[in-house]
Formats: C-alpha cells, structure tokens, sequence
C-alpha cells in the first residue's frame, strides 16, 4: 500500500510539455474547426458570387426595392401591385405568418388543454372522445388535413349569390367569412379611456382582494368584478354615448356586389383553412403534453388539496395545474414552434404566407433563390428562436424554486 | 476538396424525383399523395440547386451536350400536367407538344425519342431547376421575357408556341367580357408572367379584383372549379387545356380578350451557346420540315429528293449535323421519330386532339402565322 502511495506521488506532477496538455489540445482543435467552417463558408459565398455572374444571375439584395407588380390576397399592409416592392412583399407575407402563428398559439394552446384534461376525465365518454380526437387528429398528416379543411369544406360552401347569411350581418360563402366592419368615430377615445380605466381599476381591485383573502381568509367575486369593470363599463358607456346621438362605433355591413359581397371585413377561407387545419392538428399533441404534465403530479396532492376540502375544480386550477406547468412549459414550446414552421403548408392551399409570397412567387419572379432562401430561413430561425426565449422566461417562472 | 461531387449527388437525387415522377395513378387518393410528392420534390430540387450553385464550377463549352451523351439520356423540365403539352398518359408516358420538342431533341442526339426523363416543375421552380442543372432543357410553356433571358442566367432559343393570356368564367354569371370583371376573385398560378399582367389589365383598366395564387396549376384549377374564384387566367391555349378537367367542361367558357403576348418555348442555361444551337435547330428542322413537305411517313424518300433545301436538311448535302455535333442525318432522326411541326402541333393539341386549337398565329410564314424556319444553309 505505501509504496503504491509513494509510486503514486512521485508521478503526479509530471513534466507536461506544452504539446501534451489537454486543455491546449482541446482549444487547439476547436480553433481548427472554427477555421474550418470560416473557410468553407467562406468559399462557398465566393464560388456561389462568382458561378451565379458567370451564369448572369443577378446577385445582391438590390432586388427588395424594385417594384412587385404582383398583388397579394391578404394584405395587413397597404401593398398594391404598382406601388408595392419586393421588400413590401416580403412584409406581407411575414405578418401573415405571423398572424396565422400567434392566433393559431392562442385558440390551440385553449384546446389542447381542453381536450388533454378531458382525457383524464372519470367520465368514460369524454375521456373516450378525447383519446379519439388525439388518436385521429395526431396520426394524418397535416397537410392532408389542411387539403381536407380547404377542398373538401370550400366545396360545400354556397357559391357568393346564394351566401348562406348567419344574422348580425354575418354571411359565410366560398370566398369566405363576411362580417361587419367597424369604423371608429372621433370620440372614440372615450371610450378607450373608459376601458383603460376598467383595466387599471380591475388591477387594483384584485390586489385588494388578495390581500384581504391572506390576511382574513374571506374571497371576493374577482371574476365577476373583472368582467364588470372589462366589459361592462365600456358597453354601459357605449349606450350611453348612443342614446345621446354620439355614438362612437358604426358598422359597415357587406352588401351583395355583382360579383360577391362587398364592403364590411372579409376572412379569407385559405386563412380559415389553415388555421384550422394547425389548431386542431397542434391541440392533439398539446393534449398529449398535458395529460403527461398532469399525470406527473403526485396523486397525494390532489388527495391533500380533497382532504382541505377543495372542489375538484379548484383542485385542479390551484394545486395540480401550476405544478403540472414545470412539466408542460419545454414540450409545449416545442409544439407552439411546430405550429409556426408549419404554418408554411400555407404553400399548398394559396394561403400567402412568408414562404408562399416570398419564396415562391418573389423567388420566381426575381429568380434569386440564394438570397431568397437565405433571409426565409434567417426569419423562421428569428420567430422560434424569440418563442424559446419567452418561453424560456415564463418557465423560469413556474420553475420549482430551490430552497 | 472535390466539390463536384455534391454536384453529382444532386443530379443523381433529381433523377430518383423523375422516375417517382413519371408514375401517376389516375385514382384520386393517389393524386393527393403526389402532390405531396410534387412539393416534396420541390423543396428538394431548390435545396439542391442551392448547394449545387454554391458550389459546382461553371460549365465550359460543349458541357451540357457531353453531359447528356454520358448520362445516356436527357433530362427534360416539363410541366406537372397540361394536357397537349405535358402531361402523363395513363401508362405514363409523357405526351405533348413541349414533351416532343424534347423527344426531338433526344431523337437527334441518340436517335432514339425515348431516351429522356421528364422532371414535371411547378411554375414557381422551374427556371431554379434548369439554373441548378437538375434539367439540360426547361420544355415547359414558359414565356419568354426580358428579365428572364437576361437576369435569370437563361436562353430561349426558340418559341414553340405563339400565345397569350386570356380568362375562363362560368356560363351562369352572364359575363361576355374580361372587361365586366370588375371585383371578381380571380385564381392564377404563382411565379408566373399571369400573375403581372393580371395586375397589370385590371390596373390598367381601374378595375378592383381578388387574385387568389397558388403553386401549381393542378391546384389553381382544383380551386376555381371547387367555386373559390369567379374567374380562371392563364395562357388561352391553357385555359382550353385546363377545361377538359372541370367536373362539367360546357358550364365554363373563354372570353375573348386576350391581354398579354405569351410567347413560350424552350429554356437553356446562358452561356452553353452549343446547346442553345441544338434546342434552336431541333425546333428549326421540324419547322422546315413541314414547309418542305417532309413527313414522318415519307422522310426516307425525301432523301433522295434533288431539291437542295430538302437535301441540304436531311444532311444528304453539306455537314450541318457536325458543326453543332451531331451526326449529319440528325434532322432525319427527328422527322421520323416526332414528325414536323404540323404533325406535332395537330396530334397534342390540334384536330387530332381534344384540344382542337386552330393553328393561328402558330401556322408558317406562309401561311399568314408567326413560325418561321431558318433556313438550313
């Protein structure tokens, strides 16, 4: 034993020659390989440069300020075909994704929890009706579906001189769904005014209802008050300012025009498909994310939170969800990314969005894929990249704090 | 490092999309399938055409020609489907008229018509496609334009077909004129020369519509057929093809404007000049060839002819094959395997079609048209 000991201390310091140390080396190779890549990229911008003027391709990024002269279907953006840009173009295109994605996130977020709680419903049927939605919806490929909720529900759509009218100047027809314009009066401040105060004084309001239910255990009608203050002072204030002939809101209503309704506010049937077509595809997974997140929560606290006398409502909202949350947080971000990049099945149902305008019809037209392609993929990495980020803070949020 | 070789492997996928390809089943479940296919492929040729851009060195005089007689075939860009000038038979052979200009072209490198893949390209990828060299020649009724030719990094050595672009709306909205279309939803193919001058008409004319643009003109259709548009718009010769495939052909008829000169042909890579020579010439000899009487049925006599145009053509006299490098029968090969252009044009989309496209501006010189041969000299 002691001379292993001696034999051991003799050779711990060693000589190191420089050559032999691993943290040297270890650095040594990185540095390599940064090189590397620096290279290759390098050299394929410059053989891509020169291949693309040999073969007279224009190259550059130039083209995003000559004009378009293409008009787009849905535009959130002033854009028409004599004043729009190729620049203008890709706005559009951008925004709906990114409108598509963000409400798209909301209403299948709403689902997907929806659907994974009534999986683990104790009646038999809603948790049976749940199991075949996920089951149905999460194993046929999107786009099938997205080609289903396009051709197979704009077919039996009316065609527009027979729309089918739904009241409230609401009219549905293969152009899709038609509605009632608001137009904003000048004192329509006022009524934002009054809404804003809602708002600040619902804040209030909870704050001091939170705090009294610490210090005395009593609740207070939150909900109620929130929706009072939310909803039912502007609309109190919205009557009022009518019967007084000031009325701060009028609605356009779509007439019938030779061709189709005209006027009011139309939803393009693509956008309805499409965003069909991820809400419901997406909400399977996130059911699945839920039921997961839930099932990981210790039966004893659902015990605990009964034994407190919690109702099964409130035992789910205030004990298991929140601790459920750390579980669902990373794997739902994953799915609200999903929703977003494959938004860009757009493509296959005319839906323009970034990739269908962008790279396809400025692609075409300019014929610049490499810089096309390039700022396409630089925008979807900017979008999911974002998401993770805010993601990542909330889930630092409901995170377990370590005492 | 050899860069080449990601060239290849690009080539090599783009062959496995043709042969995938060229099989389509006429069931309509399969059909959905291939679309999917169809993007796949897409996406994958404008992945690979990026790296081959990035990467493969430019082509050198005579490339395209020694590349095609290695590979043993030609790879031809076609459409995904127009009937009389691309599309699978039920067998799925490819037939039409810019599929034979390609049969010719194979017919007078290898004398043989059916040594060519045909890769079917959406509008939108197509000129990626011949730029990356996934294809030699784009044969794919696309129009021929300034910025194209000068700006895309192509050629179009020939026009195989004079056209222009006009409407298709349903008999029952009691429209005679693209000129009442004020507010209609309009659907049209996107990255094409439609899209523009559909902006443009109705710019022009102060007139409101709603375009509705989709990648590939299956879908177009699909689309305005299934009631989403008012009206239909592509190239008139188009819009009769594309009839054919609406659930009920007679509730729809062409109005008679037409708004733009389309004039589509074939489209090569800059810069080969060789190449484009051959694509011209192979389109020149069936041109010459019916001005000459020369048929499918009497070529072989033909050339014995003593008329010294005849004899100069079918390469009795003189070695025009060779210069371009081909053999010097090479118009001969073509003849007898595609025909002239008159034998062409009648069979895909004349009387001898369901199309029954007059021939129009389409007919020879001298005959009152636009399609004029060069002569062989």
């Amino acid at each position: 034993m002691n001379s292993v000991q001696t034999a051991v201390s003799q050779t711990s310091p060693p000589k190191k020659s420089f050559l032999y140390d691993p943290k040297v080396r270890g650095a040594f190779y990185q540095i390599v390989l940064v090189i590397a890549l620096v290279a290759l990229f390098y050299v394929a911008a410059t053989n891509a440069i020169e291949n693309l003027q040999r073969a007279k391709i224009a190259s550059g990024f130039g083209f995003l300020n000559n004009t378009a002269g293409f008009d787009i279907s849905q535009t959130l953006i002033q854009f028409s075909a004599a004043g729009g840009t190729y620049g203008d173009a890709f706005i559009v295109g951008l925004l709906n994704t990114l409108i598509v994605s963000a409400i798209g996130i909301f209403f299948t977020t709403f689902l997907g929890f929806l659907i994974g709680i009534a999986r683990l419903s104790k009646n038999w049927m809603v948790a049976k009706v749940a199991m075949v939605y996920v089951e149905v919806l999460r194993n046929i490929p999107l786009l099938v579906q997205l080609l289903f909720w396009y051709i197979a529900v704009l077919g039996a759509l009316p065609q527009p001189r027979n729309s089918l009218e739904m009241g409230a100047g609401f009219y549905l027809n293969s152009r899709g769904l038609f509605m009632a314009k608001p137009l904003w009066a000048s004192n329509i401040g006022i009524l934002v005014g009054v809404l804003l105060l809602g708002l600040i004084g619902t804040f209030i309001y909870r704050r001091w209802a939170r705090k009294q239910q610490e210090q005395t255990g009593r609740q207070y009608p939150v909900g109620k008050v929130t929706l009072a203050l939310v909803l039912g002072l502007p609309i109190l204030t919205w009557i009022v300012l009518a019967l007084f002939g000031a009325n701060p809101i009028s609605f356009e209503l779509p007439r019938k025009g030779t061709f189709n309704l005209t006027g009011g506010m139309q939803i393009l049937p693509e956008f309805v498909a499409l965003l069909l077509g991820l809400v419901t595809y997406t909400a399977a997974f996130i059911a699945e994310v839920v039921r997961a997140g839930i099932l990981a929560v210790s039966k004893g606290q659902t015990e605990a939170a009964g034994s407190l006398g919690l109702t099964p409502g409130q035992t789910l909202r205030l004990v298991v969800i929140p601790q459920a949350m750390r579980v669902i947080i990373p794997p739902l971000t994953s799915q609200y990314l999903n929703l977003t990049k494959n938004s860009s099945l757009a493509v296959a149902i005319g839906y323009p969005d970034l990739v269908q305008v962008f790279m396809g019809t400025v692609l075409n037209q300019t014929g610049q894929a490499i810089e096309v392609v390039v700022i396409t993929m630089g925008v979807y990495l900017t979008i999911s990249l974002l998401t993770s980020f805010l993601m990542n803070i909330y889930n630092r949020r409901v995170a377990i704090v370590e005492r | 490092m050899d860069f080449d070789a990601v060239s290849t492997e690009a080539a090599r996928n783009g062959l496995t999309g043709a042969r995938l390809g060229g099989i389509q089943d006429p069931s309509s479940h399969v059909e959905l399938l291939g679309e999917h296919t169809n993007m796949k492929k897409a996406l994958v040729s404008i992945a690979f055409g990026l790296t081959a851009s990035l990467f493969a060195t430019g082509a050198s005089a005579q490339a395209t020609l020694n590349s095609v007689k290695q590979k043993g075939f030609l790879t031809c860009g076609s459409n995904t489907g127009l009937a009389g000038f691309g599309q699978p038979d039920a067998q799925g052979n490819w037939t039409g008229l810019d599929v034979d200009l390609c049969r010719a072209i194979a017919a007078a490198i290898f004398d043989d018509p059916t040594k060519v893949r045909f890769i079917p390209l959406a509008a939108k990828d197509r000129f990626t496609a011949l730029q990356s060299g996934e294809v030699d020649v784009l044969s794919r009724n696309s129009t021929a334009t300034m910025s194209r030719d000068t700006q895309l990094g192509l050629d179009f050595p020939a026009i195989n077909y004079f056209d222009g672009q006009g409407f298709m709306v349903r008999k029952k909205l009691g429209v005679s004129s693209a000129k009442e279309l004020n507010g209609a939803s309009i659907c049209t193919q996107q990255g094409t020369t439609t899209e523009l001058n559909l902006a443009d008409y109705f710019r022009a004319n102060n007139m409101k519509y709603e375009v509705v643009a989709f990648a590939t003109s299956d879908e177009t259709f699909k689309a305005y057929d299934a009631g989403r548009c008012d009206a239909f718009t592509t190239d008139a010769s188009g819009l009769y093809a594309e009839r054919l495939r609406a659930s009920a052909p007679d509730d729809h008829i062409v109005l008679p404007e037409i708004i733009s000169k389309e004039p589509l042909g074939p489209a090569v890579r800059h810069g080969d000049n060789n190449w484009g020579d051959i694509v011209r010439w192979t389109h020149m000899a069936m041109l010459n060839a019916e001005e000459l009487g020369v048929t499918k049925a009497n070529v072989d006599q033909m050339k014995t002819s003593d008329n010294p145009e005849i004899k100069r053509l079918l390469g009795t006299e003189g070695k025009f094959g060779e210069a371009v490098g081909l053999t010097n029968d090479w118009a001969v090969r073509i003849i007898k395997h595609v025909g002239n252009y008159s034998e062409s044009f009648e069979k895909n989309v004349g009387e001898g079609s369901r199309l029954k496209i007059k021939r129009g501006q389409n007919a020879l010189w001298t005959k009152g048209g636009l399609q004029y041969g060069i002569p062989v000299r």
